[in-house]
């Protein structure tokens, strides 16, 4: 089984989770229940979910930080469980919110932190001095963190993780709440690590960030990883060339729906479900107005008319139209039967 | 790790000494000064209260240093984090916090010795006293920072200001700093309940080292009584350390 979960011609793993469960304590379900995958060295792997589907839990696992109920992680072939020191030596955290020590400069902060992983003591400061110039960081130096952005804390804690020289980085959510600028430099930065060797494990509930950073993807939901694949692979698994996304004015029942699978060309219609809001329970798709994805052989564009006629013949407007290729949300709403967000 | 809070302590030096010194030093002076120039108190109390006054900033600063950064750096800054994930058991963190809460106390207490001088005039000393004053220090001190870890890791941050009313202030009050314990023969029942105080048994040790004419606890069973209470409170609250620092 686990032969399936890896990269084809992988020479070493710097990650390996074999049936990992969390359940915490007074929780009724698994927050992570049965989770297996490999990460070749030097690869970067996303773990692509909803809020609440594990991948935190998962993370904070593999970074000795979670102690899991059932199931073995190793870093670097080390097992967290085991020899959490040793694991810790091979690996740094990026958290999702700013965890930096306030007290002290940002330059300090790096220093510190390579003087807890035993890095020597004029390495440190090189090695600082580099990375606060590669993350151009350099002119605020001295500066404490608390007169920092979320995005250039975010850059300060990636060249933190950084100074001891890990195998494997772990990211959580790396872009979230930033701004599109920021969001971009944080990418840029994150491509330039898949130059080097280090490998990177990064949690998102971003398609795009998922689809453009990452070598594969693991998509999870529940606790439970669904698929595993490369990006490309995974919107590739969605049969057909392309989407035709409809919206109507109006609910409306499954006749609308068989009729519309009945148009040729189209490979399978999905109906598209709000997701839920925060804790409440999804509203019924019959109650709201007609969104449904048609997922097809040929183009797009051909079947727009023909869609619109069936859509009318059930006395229903069309409102709005969306062709696309299948994206990595496709994929999700293909697997869950619900949006990402 | 241990050098980075020396550093950040040495750059807020003046913080620092303002957050050890004031407290005792007001109750130096109201207590010693102020109320025996009034003539409301005997003329030795100011020797017995001295003693005690040190035992107090011992275990109090101690305290202080451990639990309310612990409670900031587990609840909302998550400082610690960084520590946590260092190459090295999770012990070793909760040992270094311990470790510079014993140097703070010890520094906050030997400069209550020249504020001692210079407030009262003169302060009890008995050179033979010493081996006997430094112990009761480095336990009293090791006494509040098994408090300080235990209440730093069993505290809600939002809940802090409880931390304060009904835990600083009974213990503050319960530790015999003030008056000797057995001159509490009178009042039984408190009695009772200050030989439940740890800090007790701090202010009796100093009082027996450095005022032993004054009627007091036996040295041994001091320091008996702070082995084991340190004992226990370490075991708790490195226990508490774990629960926090790993789901």
């Amino acid at each position: 089984m686990a032969g399936d979960l890896l990269p084809e011609g992988s020479a070493g793993l710097a990650v390996e989770v074999r049936d990992l469960v969390k359940r915490y304590p007074k929780s009724p379900v698994n927050a992570v229940d049965g989770v297996s995958f490999g990460v070749a060295a030097g690869e970067v792997f996303g773990l692509l979910g909803p809020n609440g589907a594990g991948k935190t839990t998962t993370v904070g696992m593999l970074t000795t930080r979670v102690r899991p109920t059932a199931g073995t992680a190793s870093i670097g072939g080390v097992d967290v469980v085991r020899d959490p020191v040793q694991a810790r030596r091979q690996l740094a955290v990026v958290p999702q919110r700013s965890n930096l020590d306030r007290s002290i400069s940002i330059r300090d902060n790096l220093v510190f932190h390579a003087a807890y992983h035993g890095v020597p003591a004029r390495e440190r400061e090189q090695r600082a001095d580099e990375l606060l110039e590669q993350f151009g960081l350099l002119d605020r130096a001295r500066d404490k963190p608390d007169f920092f952005s979320g995005g250039q804390s975010q850059r300060v804690m990636i060249a933190r993780a950084l100074t001891h020289a890990p195998r494997v980085l772990f990211l959580d959510e790396p872009t979230t709440g930033l701004d599109p600028a920021a969001r971009l430099f944080v990418w840029d930065r994150l491509r330039e690590l898949r130059e080097s060797e280090v490998t990177i494990i990064l949690t998102t509930h971003d398609m795009d960030e998922a689809a453009l950073l990452a070598d594969r993807v693991g998509i999870m939901d529940h606790g439970k990883l669904l698929a595993l694949d490369t990006p490309q692979a995974l919107m590739r698994s969605l049969e057909g060339e392309g989407t035709l996304e409809l919206a109507a004015d109006r609910p409306a029942d499954g006749a609308v729906v068989d009729a519309l699978a009945a148009l040729g060309g189209v490979d399978r219609v999905e109906r598209i479900q709000a997701a839920a809001e925060n804790g409440a329970p999804p509203p019924l798709p019959e109650s709201q107005p007609l969104r449904v994805r048609l997922y097809l052989t040929g183009d797009a564009a051909l079947l727009v008319a023909p869609a619109a006629a069936v859509l009318a013949e059930h006395g229903l407007a069309l409102q709005d139209v969306k062709l696309g290729t299948p994206t990595l949300e496709d994929v999700f709403i293909h697997l869950t039967g619900r949006t990402l967000r | 790790m241990l050098r980075r809070d020396l550093y950040v302590t040495w750059r807020e030096l003046p913080a620092f000494l303002a957050q050890v010194i004031l407290q005792p030093l007001f109750m130096l002076f109201v207590f010693g000064k102020v109320l025996g120039s009034l003539g409301l108190t005997k003329h030795h109390y100011a020797e017995l209260l001295f003693p005690g006054l040190v035992a107090l900033t011992a275990v109090l600063t101690a305290m202080q240093t451990l639990a309310f950064p612990l409670v900031a750096e587990f609840g909302w800054t998550k400082e610690i984090e960084d520590r946590l994930l260092a190459p090295m058991p999770i012990s070793f963190v909760a040992a270094e916090k311990v470790l510079f809460a014993l140097l703070r106390a010890l520094v906050a207490t030997l400069i209550m010795l020249p504020v001692g001088i210079v407030v009262l005039g003169s302060i009890p000393w008995r050179w033979s006293g010493v081996p006997l004053f430094v112990a009761g220090l480095v336990l009293g001190a090791l006494v509040g920072a098994g408090f300080g870890l235990l209440m730093g890791t069993l505290v809600q941050p939002q809940r802090i200001n409880l931390l304060f009313s009904l835990v600083f202030t009974p213990l503050l009050f319960t530790g015999c700093s003030q008056y000797p314990w057995p001159s509490l023969a009178r009042l039984r029942w408190f009695q009772v309940v200050t030989a439940a105080n740890p800090m007790t048994y701090v202010s009796e040790s100093l009082r027996g080292a450095l005022v032993p004419t004054v009627p007091h606890i036996r040295p041994w069973i001091c320091l008996l009584v702070l082995v084991f209470a340190v004992c226990v409170l370490m075991a708790v609250g490195v226990r508490g350390f774990y629960r926090r620092a790993i789901d």
